[in-house]
């Protein structure tokens, strides 16, 4: 045992291999968050979306009781029982309560379950691949429009670092001092998969649909890059861990309401900052694909768009894509605008004496909880407005976004010069 | 003899199979040359409709796109299938191909006593099959000359400005869908469904109401009915303002809207529109107040009409329409009178149940109308009604009995989609589910 813990330590001395597998960690830990986040976010869009249009929503979709007696269980009600080895009688109060929300009949999971079954049902579809695509680029656009928000998340710090006795343990997978470059860099690759979707999918609607995607995300790619220069000034580095952390400092960028946030500068900075939000938060709304900017497959006129010709897990890879764009975006804004990990008012430095581990616990769950916030905003929007035309959306980057962002960068310059 | 006989079936059926079987190499190649990613299709049977279907109509190669845009699309409500040829995505010309839901009604109409006819009605405008119903019976009670006593016109009245709320909200609900609202729509649809409630309460169907019969309705309004459709018409006045206030100042919305698709006056006449799209462009034409039937003449309300003509202006005209039917259900239901709801004295209506299974007359009678109908006189005669879609006319020719010799409807939405031809070159791809939901036609009117 003591030659196992001295080997443990000894492996972990070693910088390389600490590197390796705290590395690992991070990313199984990350990959797995996000993929939940992916199937999450499909249940609060629906769950959302049946709140906002006054109907349930996929509430019912439970784990069956009989499945139980299917695989051999002798209990017929585990609801009665359970009851009386309570001791509640089996007409009181709590067992008609239990009964009114179905225990008898199901393991309630509020829905949850539906995206699982949404995804194991299109597991088992026909996967049709018609004889007219061209074959190699048909399989490659779902994986090229998948792959890109899940590499991108990689710079995304999800807590503060921890000090052990082996070295710092930096919360965020690659630490780069490109952060954001980085993440427009990698998520433009997913144009291409939506364009090879339209062009080898051989036929005319997702044709139309991969052109229009093709525009839509390069201006879009474009406008989010000018409008996040501001930020980039204000904070003076690109590493998106130090954003992070001087905002835990001095307050959020959006709501710089203690430390050195309080001062009149600062405020003056959140007018800038401010505009460079909506714009940003409107990019990343195109960048997903959402609506009002779903142009590519707006199913008015397009049918499908560029996964028209799509089924089973291809098309399903598309749908995953879609939201994991939504989650990694939704991230993103969460970083830059909204204080990232930063629980707020000086609780990161409070918790940060007390215990790292605790405090890089309490950010890793604040950090989730924004980003729920922030997709619950996404969903919001898709299910209130209506869709811009597709000329319109191009207009509103080049004519009004562009221009937009441009100004701002000079008012951000203006007013740090002024400030200095 | 039998042999004979056998030889010469399978010689029918060898044709036949000779027919059937594709002709040259087995298959027929189809080549699209205008896109540089079409490849060659197989058809494993290339009939004469998949090859039009398939026919590339573009003037120019390599510069314009030949589009089929439905019969099954999301954006056509329905069978309709536009050609389109597409520059880009702007629209340079565009063919409507209908006839998809063609069943031959006018024809079946010769065939069948003018009672049973009804069933069919509620077959042409399915939105609003209490409407065409009423149509209906109104075209040949007018050729018989009779008229509905004070309750059952009002009933009618009622029923019509019920199915006019419902299409309306339908229309209205689609039309946001396509713009890509979609929590419109159900809201909308929450109310489509109280109207369905009613008739469901009315005549025992949801859909197919089947309601009147000429000379009168099946069955009187159930008890209370009236306080309902008071609590309903509140209902709908709320979901209206909700309407106004989710998507008539939304900023999106207006810039889908406003400019697009603007049918001027002269258009809309040419093309014998009617209904709230010719309204929208500008022409005071409402039949209830034209042409007053039903007693509509008693009832205050106002015809609504808008100078623009463009999509934005039939929504906002759909949506004002929808409180002047509800002005005019508050004031049928404080008046509401009481007495028969069908013609009195008169062969051709059946008679009380009761009355049948006691008195020879009437069993006779209830005999002769079920089996035999009306006794028409014979005659032309054309009735046409303020249809939610626009103005439904019923031409009968009659040379007595209780069969028409011919019907011809005129339906709104035929000439309604008859305009896009002309109207749709110029606008985008995006446009046309913009455009096809504010004329707010139903398929099965237009192709009967």
């Amino acid at each position: 045992m003591e030659n196992l813990l001295k080997w443990c330590t000894d492996v972990l001395s070693n910088p390389t291999w600490f590197y390796l597998l705290t590395t690992i960690a991070k990313l199984v830990v990350v990959f797995a968050v996000i993929l939940a986040f992916v199937v999450l976010s499909v249940w609060i869009e629906r769950r959302v979306a049946g709140w906002i249009q006054d109907r349930p929503g996929p509430n019912r979709a439970g784990l069956p009781l009989f499945l139980l007696q299917r695989f051999g269980s002798k209990e017929e009600q585990p609801l009665k029982n359970l009851l009386r080895f309570l001791g509640c009688p089996p007409d009181g109060v709590i067992a008609r309560l239990c009964r009114w929300l179905r225990f008898d009949r199901e393991i309630p999971t509020f829905g949850l379950v539906q995206p699982c079954l949404d995804g194991g049902k299109l597991f088992l579809k026909q996967e049709i691949t018609p004889s007219y695509v061209r074959k190699f680029y048909f399989i490659l656009a779902p994986m090229l429009v998948l792959g890109p928000p899940l590499v991108s998340a990689a710079v995304i710090p999800f807590a503060s670092w921890v000090q052990t006795p082996f070295g710092e343990i930096n919360m965020c997978i690659a630490n780069l001092n490109i952060g954001p470059l980085w993440i427009f860099a990698v998520s433009g690759l997913s144009v291409y998969g939506l364009t090879l979707a339209g062009w080898s999918s051989n036929s005319k609607y997702p044709f139309l649909g991969g052109l229009r995607a093709t525009a839509q995300l390069i201006s879009y790619e474009v406008a989010m890059g000018l409008s996040v220069i501001p930020l980039l000034m204000v904070f003076g580095t690109l590493n998106l861990q130090e954003i992070v952390h001087s905002q835990a400092e001095s307050g959020w960028t959006l709501l710089p309401l203690w430390g050195q946030g309080l001062s009149l500068q600062r405020w003056l900075l959140c007018i800038p900052m401010f505009i460079s939000f909506i714009m940003f938060a409107t990019c990343i709304f195109a960048e997903a694909n959402r609506t009002p900017f779903d142009m590519a497959e707006c199913e008015t006129d397009l049918v499908g768009g560029y996964h028209t010709e799509y089924s089973s897990m291809k098309f399903a890879s598309f749908f995953m894509g879609e939201y994991a764009a939504m989650v990694i975006g939704s991230a993103l804004v969460v970083t830059l605008f909204l204080g990232g990990w930063s629980i707020g008012f000086g609780a990161d430095a409070a918790l940060a004496s007390c215990s790292e581990w605790l405090a890089v616990a309490c950010q890793f769950v604040t950090f989730l909880i924004k980003l729920l916030a922030f997709i619950f905003f996404f969903v919001w929007v898709r299910w209130t407005l209506p869709r811009f035309r597709w000329d319109q959306v191009m207009k509103l980057c080049w004519l009004v976004f562009v221009e937009l962002a441009v100004l701002n960068i000079v008012l951000t310059a203006v007013i740090i010069y002024f400030i200095h | 003899m039998r042999l004979s006989w056998d030889f010469r079936l399978e010689i029918w059926s060898r044709r036949e199979f000779n027919w059937m079987r594709p002709r040259g190499r087995g298959r027929t190649r189809v080549a699209g040359e205008i896109m540089k990613t079409t490849k060659t299709i197989d058809m494993p049977v290339a009939t004469e409709a998949g090859l039009d279907y398939l026919r590339d109509d573009a003037d120019m190669p390599h510069e314009l796109m030949t589009i089929n845009m439905g019969p099954s699309h999301p954006a056509t409500h329905g069978v309709l299938r536009l050609k389109l040829v597409v520059d880009g995505e702007e629209i340079v010309s565009c063919d409507p191909v209908i006839g998809y839901l063609h069943r031959g009604m006018e024809k079946i109409a010769e065939n069948c006593h003018y009672n049973q006819f009804v069933a069919y009605t509620d077959r042409f405008d399915y939105l609003a099959p209490m409407s065409n119903n009423i149509a209906y019976a109104c075209a040949v009670e007018k050729l018989l000359g009779w008229e509905l006593p004070e309750r059952g016109q009002a009933i009618r009245v009622l029923c019509a400005e019920l199915s006019r709320i419902s299409s309306y909200f339908l229309g209205l609900g689609v039309y946001a869908m396509d713009t890509g609202a979609m929590t419109a729509f159900l809201y909308c649809y929450e109310e489509k469904e109280k109207v369905h409630n009613f008739y469901e309460k009315i005549c025992g169907a949801r859909f197919t109401s089947s309601y009147t019969r000429i000379g009168g309705m099946t069955r009187d309004l159930p008890k209370g009915f009236e306080k309902e459709v008071l609590a309903f018409c509140d209902s709908a006045e709320k979901t209206v303002d909700e309407l106004k206030r989710l998507l008539l100042h939304n900023k999106v919305f207006i810039d889908r809207l406003v400019g697009v698709g603007v049918i001027t006056r002269e258009m809309a006449l040419q093309n014998g529109m009617t209904g709230p799209n010719l309204r929208a462009s500008g022409v005071k034409r409402d039949l209830r107040k034209t042409n007053p039937y039903l007693g509509y003449e008693k009832y205050e309300f106002d015809v609504p009409v808008a100078q623009e003509g463009d999509c934005y202006a039939r929504f906002q005209l759909r949506l004002e329409e929808i409180l002047q039917s509800v002005r005019i259900i508050r004031q049928v239901c404080d008046s509401m009178p009481s007495g028969p709801i069908c013609v009195q004295n008169q062969w051709g209506v059946l008679p009380r149940k009761e009355d049948a299974l006691q008195g020879m007359e009437e069993l006779i009678r209830q005999f002769m109308v079920s089996t035999q109908c009306v006794n028409a006189p014979a005659g032309q005669v054309f009735f046409a009604v303020e249809n939610p879609k626009g103005e439904l006319g019923f031409f009968l020719d009659s040379v007595g009995g209780g069969l028409p010799n011919r019907l011809k409807m005129r339906s709104p939405s035929f000439c309604t989609l008859s305009i896009l031809p002309e109207l749709l070159p110029g606008h985008l791809i995006s446009d046309i589910g913009a455009i096809l939901g504010s004329f707010d036609f139903v398929q099965g009117e237009c192709d009967r």
